[in-house]
């Protein structure tokens, strides 16, 4: 299939039109990603099951967890997972100021839940949960902060995606990277959505 | 771009200098030499280079098992101390397993996949570049414990606590853990790209079903991979919190389960052995029909059969793990599972012999390695067959019985199967035939070496030697046929003369690099369609696209059946095939370009990698560098523009760049 | 063999409007005020089963409108919920060797 030469960078990107299945390179393999993800965030969720009941002298999660504080926070994270949708479909209608708002908002909303996340865990040392203290105390902070640390690259995939749309520096179709984006932010949130009950409201 | 030119034509590409920028450097856009391997997305430099590693390691890994062997060869041995005999044993296997079984199986996948699909690449080619670069960084971080404080000792497995900071207080173990985590990344990304490229990037005409068997395995692996990498992601991070961090996951005192471990390893590391296997398997079910010359039987059986096992392997893993104390219930369950995936390891060990059966064979040293494997996969088998009855693998679990087991199916069979790959697609990769007086002598040695060296260790493992044992006593070595002394003494010896085997591979190598043969297309009149190309391929692989319409499709290119005699006749050569191709080429095609940020990124995530040992100023730098390398990556059009390209003087032949109107 | 870009955006389209992304969120709002609840409110037998079908509801809500799987190709869900079958299968395994499920 002959090809004109000018057709340069933008051919670069796996044009849905010639792949076998008719899907994209790019959306498949975020799909496979996230179908690996859930093996990795199962393992930390496992281990923190495993071990949530053994908290040496160390406080117990119900002492601790404030649970209407942490129900804000997982509200919060659900509406991002809202204006996301808001920006991809966006995308899709080709309204570049629009999805800039959105993705906006969502970063916003995103770190909003991080620094509630950082508030609580800077409250729990205080209140005598170190990392270290116990299986309790060593599995919580690694599920959540893996999960944090998951919502942060988020946020900054968010706003580096804002800042290459106004660069006008996407090569493929935009609407595909928001969507892609998308994909892994709702991730994020589909993982809270499953520490929310394991974790907060099903006690030990 | 790095080729825009009429193929076929025979002109060489043009120089060109680029302008654009980005920060301070200009991407590479054509290179030649070092820099044309070190920036080069190219899967068959990619892949050449993964082999070209694997077999450094594999060196590596077999000096450290000679070592071994001459500690155990004699009684009271003093060539190892306890604590440089943990190092050994553990980096051996560390090494062997991840360094260069993974690699070299990536070798072949990343060169032969895209071939025998009808591509031009994979579908992401700078990841697969970076595939390679965090393999490397990895390797030397595994490898540079040696020489920073003492390797790890706790065993390939690196069971926990006593791979914890109490039991393990050196950095040996802090190495293992980051080096096989940026090794894993370089893995899962390896699995999504090839995943990807099977799926999207087939010929057309090439349904699943039309896939070659190597194909069809390596999918099946980069399954396994994808799925089972996350497992022992996060098995390394809770041993890497506890280790640098305070972390209490495995601090018993505390009221950790020993067992946490031993799950997550072996829920990854069950699959991991059909990782390891499975490639071979592809490799054997090309050269087995082709030097048979007839198709594969049951080609449906064996697809299949490779894909269950690639399924039940994730339900096994507990095996491993009999004598642990998990509780009959759990045993029974686990016992009964391993025994199911016995099943279609067998369907194709009688696919293959099916195959052979009422061939007219032509044994190549090609064609030996594959039956070798046949033949020593099954030895290996069915040792693990008799693991499988748990109340049996009691008395063999932790001696030299499963040592043996897993010797015969990964050297007996994994092994051979690579050393078959190299003598049956040498021709393709490099253009020569590799030497097959001398590949007599290869095969012979590592025959019977290997058989001399893993033997006896069936008779040592039932006597009762325990594996990971530094020393050995004439006192307890019993008396008679079943004298541990005398066999050990053979397993070294024979330890020997499979590296004697392997030397000859290397000599292979050279003299067949120095001599001035070249090699036909089609030397071995294959089937699939990796054979219609030059020899070496040319950089993009086809001149056009070929369109499939039959499984073997290269083989239904050359042969047509005669309605008269039902026989199948040659209507072609490979290479009035490939002429036909060169002539319908396709008039502009497009490559992705070198690119660096793959090297870079991996320096980076290797410096953060180290940070975890050294500190904070490391993770930070480490850090920063990563987060350059990905938003240059990220900025960078994977095709170089057209404004990175400066015309040559016309010197009249059709070298259009852009035409202008 | 392949399907052109076209078709991909009117399934997207055919998806759902904005609105109906709304109405997704407040029933996600609506379900997720349920669970807080049983914080304040004792369910008795009732607390477990309904947790645990209330996360699952939210999940697949989340995975079919939002990520628009019910709507895309199938080839996705096979790579995805194979991989949270895979984690399903050996993490339940896992825990029930350590009787994580015997009182």
């Amino acid at each position: 299939m002959a090809e004109t030469a000018t057709h340069t960078a933008d051919h670069a990107s796996e044009h849905a039109h010639e792949t076998s299945t008719g899907l994209t390179n790019n959306k498949l393999a975020m799909w496979l990603f996230l179908g690996s993800e859930c093996l990795l965030f199962g393992g930390l969720i496992s281990t923190y099951m495993l071990y949530r009941g053994r908290i040496s002298d160390g406080p117990h999660p119900m002492a601790i967890f404030d649970i209407p504080f942490t129900s804000v926070s997982s509200f919060v994270l659900l509406m991002s997972s809202l204006t996301m949708v808001l920006a991809v479909t966006s995308a899709q209608r080709g309204d570049d100021s629009r999805t800039n708002l959105w993705l906006t908002v969502t970063a916003v909303l995103g770190a909003t839940f991080v620094g509630g996340q950082i508030y609580e865990f800077t409250a729990f040392v205080r209140e005598g949960l170190g990392f270290s203290t116990s299986l309790f105390g060593s599995s919580f902070y690694t599920l959540t902060g893996f999960h944090g640390i998951h919502v942060t690259v988020g946020v900054l995939m968010l706003l580096s995606t804002v800042g290459i749309i106004r660069k006008n520096k996407i090569t493929g179709n935009k609407a595909e990277v928001v969507e892609i984006v998308g994909l892994y932010w709702h991730f994020v949130d589909v993982v809270w959505i499953i520490i929310f009950t394991l974790v907060y409201l099903i006690p030990s | 771009m790095a080729i825009i030119e009429r193929p076929g034509t025979g002109t060489t590409p043009v120089v060109v200098t680029p302008q654009q920028t980005f920060g301070a450097v200009k991407r590479p856009v054509q290179t030649k030499g070092w820099r044309e391997w070190l920036f080069t997305v190219d899967h068959k430099k990619i892949g050449i280079m993964y082999g070209v590693v694997a077999m450094v390691f594999f060196i590596i890994g077999g000096v450290e098992a000679l070592l071994i062997r001459l500690q155990l060869a004699m009684p009271d041995g003093q060539i190892l101390s306890a604590d440089k005999y943990n190092q050994m044993f553990t980096m051996h296997a560390t090494t062997m397993v991840f360094l260069f079984a993974m690699p070299m199986a990536a070798a072949f996948a990343n060169y032969f996949l895209p071939l025998q699909i009808g591509a031009r690449d994979v579908a992401f080619p700078r990841i697969n570049a970076l595939s390679l670069w965090l393999l490397i960084i990895g390797g030397l971080v595994l490898n540079a414990s040696w020489f920073l404080g003492g390797a790890a000792d706790g065993g390939w497995f690196m069971y926990a606590p006593n791979s914890g900071p109490i039991f393990s207080p050196s950095n040996g173990v802090d190495f293992w853990v980051i080096g096989l985590q940026i090794t894993g990344v370089a893995s899962l990304l390896g699995s999504i790209n090839l995943i990807v490229t099977v799926l999207n990037m087939r010929a057309p005409g090439m349904s699943l079903m039309k896939m070659p068997v190597f194909t069809w395995m390596i999918l099946v692996v980069q399954f396994l991979l994808v799925f089972s990498l996350p497992v022992i992601t996060v098995a390394l991070v809770l041993l890497m919190l506890q280790r640098s961090y305070g972390a209490t996951f495995f601090d018993v005192s505390q009221g950790a389960d020993p067992l946490l471990w031993q799950h997550l390893f072996w829920i990854f590391g069950h699959p991991e052995v059909y990782v390891l296997i499975l490639p071979a398997f592809g490799i054997i079910s090309e050269v087995l029909p082709t030097f048979a010359r007839k198709p594969l039987f049951g080609y449906p059986f064996v697809v299949f059969s490779g894909a269950s096992i690639g399924l039940v392997g994730f339900g096994v893993w507990a095996h491993h793990m009999f004598a642990s104390g998990l509780g009959p219930v759990s045993v029974a369950v686990f016992s009964v599972a391993t025994m199911a995936i016995a099943i279609p390891t067998g369907v194709k060990i009688f696919n293959w012999l099916l195959t052979m059966w009422g061939g007219k064979i032509w044994y190549t040293t090609a064609m030996n390695f594959a039956i070798g494997l046949v033949v020593l996969f099954t030895i290996g088998g069915l040792s693990g067959v008799t693991h499988s009855v748990a109340p049996s693998d009691t008395q063999q679990t932790d001696t030299y019985y499963i040592v043996a087991h897993f010797h015969y199916v990964l050297f007996g069979g994994m092994v051979f199967g690579l050393f078959s790959g190299f003598y049956y697609w040498w021709p393709k990769v490099f253009g020569k035939m590799l030497n097959e007086k001398l590949g007599a002598w290869n095969f012979w040695f590592m025959v019977i070496g290997m058989n001399l060296t893993f033997g006896p260790m069936h008779i040592l493992g039932l006597q009762g030697q325990p594996r990971r044992m530094y020393v050995w006593t004439e006192a307890r070595a019993g008396e008679g046929f079943f004298n541990l002394g005398f066999w050990n003494m053979v397993a070294s010896v024979g330890s020997f003369i499979l590296a004697v085997g392997v030397l000859f591979f290397l000599i292979n190598v050279v003299v067949t690099a120095r001599s001035k043969q070249q090699a036909p297309l089609d030397p071995w009149d294959a089937r699939t369609l990796e054979w219609l190309t030059t020899s070496p391929p040319k950089e993009h692989n086809f001149d056009r696209i070929p369109v499939v319409h039959h499984l073997d499709e290269f083989f239904h290119r050359k042969y047509e059946e005669d309605t008269a005699t039902h026989t199948m006749k040659k209507v072609a050569e490979g290479e009035d095939l490939v002429r036909a191709e060169e002539e319908g080429a396709d008039a502009h095609i497009h490559l992705p370009s070198p690119s660096y940020w793959p090297i870079v990124l991996s320096v980076g995530v290797g410096l953060l990698g180290l940070g975890t040992i050294y500190g904070v100023p490391m993770i930070v730098i480490g850090f920063a560098i990563t987060l350059f390398a990905s938003y240059g990556w990220i900025l960078e059009p994977s095709v170089a523009e057209e404004i990175d390209f400066e015309p040559s003087d016309n010197d009249g032949n059709t070298k259009e760049i852009a035409p202008l109107g | 063999m392949s399907t052109s870009t076209e078709q991909q955006q009117s399934d997207h389209e055919h998806g759902m409007s904005d609105a109906g992304y709304i109405k997704i969120a407040l029933i996600l709002a609506a379900i997720t005020a349920l669970e807080v609840s049983t914080y304040y409110v004792d369910f008795g037998p009732l607390f477990m089963p309904s947790l645990m079908i209330m996360m699952v509801v939210k999940f697949v809500m989340v995975v079919s409108y939002f990520m628009h799987l019910k709507f895309d190709s199938k080839i996705f869900s096979f790579l995805f919920y194979t991989g949270l079958g895979l984690a399903l299968f050996v993490y339940i395994t896992a825990l029930a060797t350590f009787k994580f499920f015997i009182s």
